[in-house]
């Protein structure tokens, strides 16, 4: 219990750039500490795009939940905000300045193209991991074309709708497309 | 008493972002515009522009970040702490639910199939979110070289399976970016200007 408060003390004190800055570093600890699946990560992480709310809380709150029952999911919350909350407040009430302070800005140029690179990464090995079904170097690979079918499906769906209405589509819209595609791919065809 | 009004007032504004927001932190930075900015004119422009800054330079969520920082401009600690938990509550509250029947939800058949192609959604997601970040981020060959250099070091260690913490390359990525900023900026004074292009050389 008090693992899962630290481990997301930890993840909420490092990832910049929001709930998908996350996504690397709840990964990488959530695996490594063997509370979940890579599979079951990609499960949670649809949810948490699909309901209402931070990214960042609804996987806290999930994978506590997954491991603790009501105590795990208050711990990894309170875990996953506490560090925010309090950097902003010094932020806020002490340091006014801090963001003008010329190390914090060279600090921030160099993490913020170090967390788009571990953005990219992450989604790269985990189109490895669905679609050709690889684990580690030693092991077969297991392709699987229905999700890669799936997976031209929705990108085609997010730049047709780029290109005719100008503005970005609602993630939960291309969850639910994809959701329907998965269950005609796998379970009709 | 006037107080408290004000406080809770802020909290069920908050809970009420909370809950109308899907998409994560970026599109409760349009919605807090809105809501906070256009309607109930509790915060000017200008001071937005500051949340946003101070939401993107902090670390965690950034939901949670913005709270904080309106909480504190509105009502000092109590003002941030109720904005905070007004905004993580309904996510708390809804994740909580749908986490005590989800495993049964997902052994139904049909369920599985659909949450199987849903995985390949959130694979697109997450590549777009990275590029759309990368789009946004300023090109500079140092940001250009760290982003492809992160992403080479990442895809390297999956694929001999090494371990090396994400924590680490973060703060790699801000050692160097300090590094070449005080690296430049001693450049920019004359006088100095020999003596650090020759240790820079030397790096």
């Amino acid at each position: 219990m008090i693992d899962l408060f630290l481990t997301f003390l930890k993840i909420g004190a490092v990832s910049f750039g929001g709930g998908y800055g996350m996504i690397p570093m709840l990964t990488e600890e959530v695996i490594s500490h063997g509370w979940l699946t890579e599979s079951e990560i990609l499960n949670f992480i649809a949810v948490s795009e699909s309901t209402p709310g931070p990214i960042a809380i609804n996987m806290a709150t999930f994978v506590g939940a997954s491991q603790g029952g009501l105590l795990g999911a208050f711990l990894a919350t309170l875990g996953v905000i506490l560090p925010a909350f309090i950097i902003v407040l010094l932020v806020a009430s002490v340091i006014k300045g801090l963001m003008k302070f010329a190390g914090v800005k060279g600090f921030l140029s160099g993490v913020r193209p170090v967390v788009v690179g571990l953005i990219i990464a992450t989604g790269l090995i985990m189109f490895a991991q669905v679609i050709l079904g690889f684990s580690a170097i030693s092991e077969p690979l297991s392709f699987d074309y229905k999700a890669l079918i799936i997976f031209a499906v929705v990108a085609a769906t997010y730049f047709i709708y780029k290109k005719i209405k100008k503005g970005s589509i609602s993630p939960l819209i291309l969850i639910l497309i994809s959701a329907f595609s998965g269950i005609i791919f796998y379970g009709v065809l | 008493m006037k107080k408290l009004k004000d406080l809770f007032i802020l909290f069920i504004t908050f809970f009420k972002i909370g809950v109308i927001t899907f998409g994560g932190g970026y599109a409760m930075i349009a919605v807090i515009e809105r809501e906070l900015v256009e309607r109930k004119k509790w915060i000017t422009h200008e001071e937005f522009l500051d949340i946003i800054a101070v939401a993107e330079s902090s670390p965690g969520p950034i939901a949670v970040n913005s709270a904080t920082f309106i909480g504190y401009k509105l009502n000092k600690f109590f003002g941030s702490l109720f904005a905070t938990l007004g905004v993580a509550l309904p996510s708390f509250i809804i994740i909580f639910a749908i986490s005590l029947f989800f495993d049964e939800f997902l052994k139904i058949e049909y369920v599985g199939y659909a949450f199987r192609g849903i995985q390949a959604a959130v694979v697109f997601l997450i590549i777009s979110a990275g590029i759309k970040m990368l789009k946004n981020v300023k090109k500079t060959p140092l940001t250009l070289i760290l982003t492809i250099l992160t992403v080479i070091t990442l895809l390297l260690l999956a694929l001999f399976s090494l371990k090396f913490s994400t924590v680490f390359i973060i703060l790699i990525g801000g050692g160097i970016g300090v590094f070449i900023y005080l690296l430049s900026r001693a450049k920019e004074k004359p006088e100095k200007a020999e003596n650090v292009t020759d240790k820079g050389d030397e790096k």
